[in-house]
């Protein structure tokens, strides 16, 4: 046992392959998305048309421009440049006020202020309108004294994300792929490896039980996705500043049970490949894509098909992306995501179940 | 009954419709090299995968050293010596790091059992740093043998493990074979290679999932039934289509650069031979009447077996 761990070790250290994605990837993968793979508004470029020029809608107009968010794009006059000036990519939004603002004020009517955004991009385009309704609301709230409201005002404080920092949102997703990747993936390639040079059958004739090849190849996948794991931490900690708001302890405890989920999931999938190729396409796409698109890491789930939500119901990513989120960012201790917890821990035992199971003590 | 080392009986195997064993059955004394001979395709991995506890045969049953291998299978993994047909080692660890982990798997101490693959090891010692990959052919069946024999198994099974080593190295890996024979270990060995059958104590011919012929290789060659003569010549492949036409003839193969014509009567003798190729106006060949070779048992039984 000790010397298959040793082997094992042994094995990783040699290939220039697993080294790159076990110790590369992180580090490549934390850096793209926290700097390269940004949704932030900064600086984007806003035209306005003010129809009153009195000065409440001047106010408003300088309100949204110290924000920081926004700066002034190309000026146009009237409503009808608008289309021009976005194809051109001059503008991302235009602010339209419609005249007499002031005066509607004053009098207790709703004045209205247009915002259109360039919705090719639909994201930005979301965040723009809502970050200037935001600024609106705000100057809104000012002008009118408690008790008497003549505007409505929604209010939509960004929670846990006050200033939006994309990175915040990111790294719990990264940690998730990255732990996936790394203990899945690993863990079935390296399986797959055996059957395919043929050294499993030499493994298979020696007094090994299946649960000891199986233990001795995870042992060192659990330690390095940790030392991984630690080290996405670090690295968001010092450069983007992510917060760690909630225990330490419980999040290091969530993440084993994820890597453990994960590396079943791996040994499952070693089961029934038996090359390194299918091992592997089985990762990507039962695993990476999933992990990627229906986790709610980028698109968010409420937005999905019924289908699909459903669909995200079994993916393992899904549950520990809620913990990591709710510890880091909410600071929530065990009683907010107990549930979440349980369906991982259940997961996980019923993958090891199903390996164990499959695990051939023969050849085919 | 305690003589009997390995012990199988009307084993059959298909995969899908290709039927890779037909029945067959044979008897392995203690501390003997037996050798399964046979081209590819024959079986003969099969049959070992089977013996190895590795496949379920569909019918019949096997046992080694008493034990079944099917139902026995856990205690037998722990008393066999295998070496599959293809190289089965980590080719990214070094000589000194893979035998180390099969003794560790093995829970066995390497210096207790040195003795048994000092000979062998003791050649590839000077390599024992570099990686498993980079040694050759012959090397890394040396290596393969020491982490085989490095538990100190009760019985050797070796799937082809002369095949693709060069001339030199196979001789020095039965010499080794001989040696661990004479520790009392029993050896099966699956080989391709005629010229090692005579090597064996027995034989199993096996062609197409049967096995034609076992005995002793004396056995096997007392029993070819025909006069062997041999030509050597520079036109062999006139002279093969004209001597196939001579009466009195059983067959006519080609051996290496020699003919190998064997008779299919008592009658049949050099100078009747020699005759009808003068007769033929062929003038230069040399021809010698010779004792068979295994391999020429073999292919007699090989048409015998097409003929029925």
């Amino acid at each position: 046992m000790k010397q298959f761990v040793i082997k094992e070790f042994l094995h990783i250290f040699r290939d220039v392959r697993s080294m790159v994605i076990l110790f590369g990837m992180p580090l490549v993968q934390v850096l793209l998305f926290g700097y390269a793979i940004t949704n932030e508004v900064k600086d984007v470029r806003v035209s306005v048309i003010d129809q009153s020029y009195d000065y409440a809608s001047q106010a408003v107009v300088n309100k949204l421009f110290a924000s920081g968010y926004f700066l002034k794009g190309e000026h146009i006059n009237s409503t009808r440049e608008i289309e021009e000036s976005f194809r051109k990519g001059k503008n991302k939004m235009v602010v339209v006020i419609e005249p007499g603002f002031a005066g509607k004020l004053e009098t207790g009517q709703q004045p209205t202020i247009q915002l259109i955004a360039d919705a090719s991009d639909p994201n930005t385009a979301n965040l723009l309108v809502s970050y200037a309704s935001g600024i609106i609301n705000a100057y809104s709230r000012e002008l009118v004294p408690a008790g008497n409201i003549p505007v409505i005002v929604p209010e939509s404080r960004m929670l846990y994300n006050p200033s939006l920092m994309s990175v915040y949102m990111f790294v719990p997703g990264i940690i998730t792929i990255l732990l996936m990747l790394v203990s899945a993936m690993m863990t079935s390639i390296s399986i797959a490896r055996e059957k395919e040079l043929g050294t499993m059958e030499v493994l298979l004739v020696s007094p090994l039980k299946p649960f000891q090849i199986v233990a001795g190849k995870v042992m060192p996948y659990v330690l390095l996705s940790f030392i991984n794991a630690g080290s996405i931490l670090i690295l968001s900690y010092y450069i983007f500043n992510v917060p760690i708001n909630g225990s330490l302890l419980l999040l290091l405890g969530e993440t084993i049970l994820f890597i453990l989920l994960a590396l079943s999931l791996g040994i499952f999938i070693s089961t029934i490949s038996n090359n390194q190729q299918t091992a592997m396409m089985l990762s990507m796409f039962a695993l990476m894509l999933p992990t990627i698109l229906l986790s709610g890491f980028i698109f968010p789930i409420e937005n999905m098909p019924a289908v699909l939500q459903w669909f995200s119901l079994i993916m393992p990513p899904r549950w520990f992306i809620t913990i990591i989120k709710s510890i880091m960012l909410k600071g929530s201790g065990i009683e907010y995501f107990w549930k979440e917890t349980l369906i991982l821990a259940g997961m996980t035992l019923i993958f090891i179940l199903a390996s164990v199971k499959k695990f051939k003590i023969r050849l085919a | 009954m305690s003589d009997i080392s390995v012990y199988g009986e009307g084993l059959v195997k298909n995969y899908g419709k290709t039927e890779a064993l037909r029945g067959i059955s044979f008897l392995v004394n203690k501390g003997e090299i037996f050798g399964f001979i046979g081209p590819d395709g024959a079986g003969k991995t099969t049959l070992f995968r089977i013996l190895t506890t590795l496949l379920l045969p569909d019918a019949g049953h096997a046992t080694v050293e008493g034990f079944h291998v099917v139902k026995d299978f856990r205690h037998l993994r722990t008393i066999l010596g295998y070496m599959p047909g293809r190289f089965s080692l980590y080719q990214d660890l070094t000589v000194e790091e893979n035998l180390k982990f099969f003794a560790g798997i093995f829970k066995a101490d390497i210096s207790e059992n040195y003795y048994l693959i000092k000979d062998i090891y003791d050649q590839i010692a000077p390599f024992a740093k570099r990686r498993a990959g980079k040694l050759s052919g012959g090397m890394k069946q040396k290596l393969a043998l020491s982490c085989a024999l490095i538990h100190k198994p009760e019985v050797l099974i070796l799937d082809e493990p002369t095949t693709g080593v060069d001339a030199v190295s196979r001789r020095e890996f039965w010499e080794m074979l001989i040696r661990l024979k004479n520790q009392g270990i029993t050896i099966l060995v699956a080989t391709p290679y005629m010229d090692e059958a005579i090597l064996c104590d027995r034989v199993a011919l096996m062609q197409h999932g049967n096995i034609m012929a076992s005995g002793t290789p004396d056995q096997i060659i007392a029993s070819y039934p025909h006069r062997l003569f041999s030509i050597k010549s520079d036109q062999t492949l006139e002279l093969l289509s004209l001597i196939r036409q001579m009466t009195g003839i059983h067959s006519a193969e080609m051996f290496g650069g020699n003919i190998h014509v064997s008779a299919s009567n008592a009658l049949t003798g050099i100078k009747e031979i020699e005759d009808f190729l003068r007769s033929h106006d062929f003038r230069h060949f040399e021809l010698e009447e010779i004792s068979p070779g295994i391999e020429d048992c073999f292919i007699d039984f090989m048409k015998m077996n097409q003929a029925s």
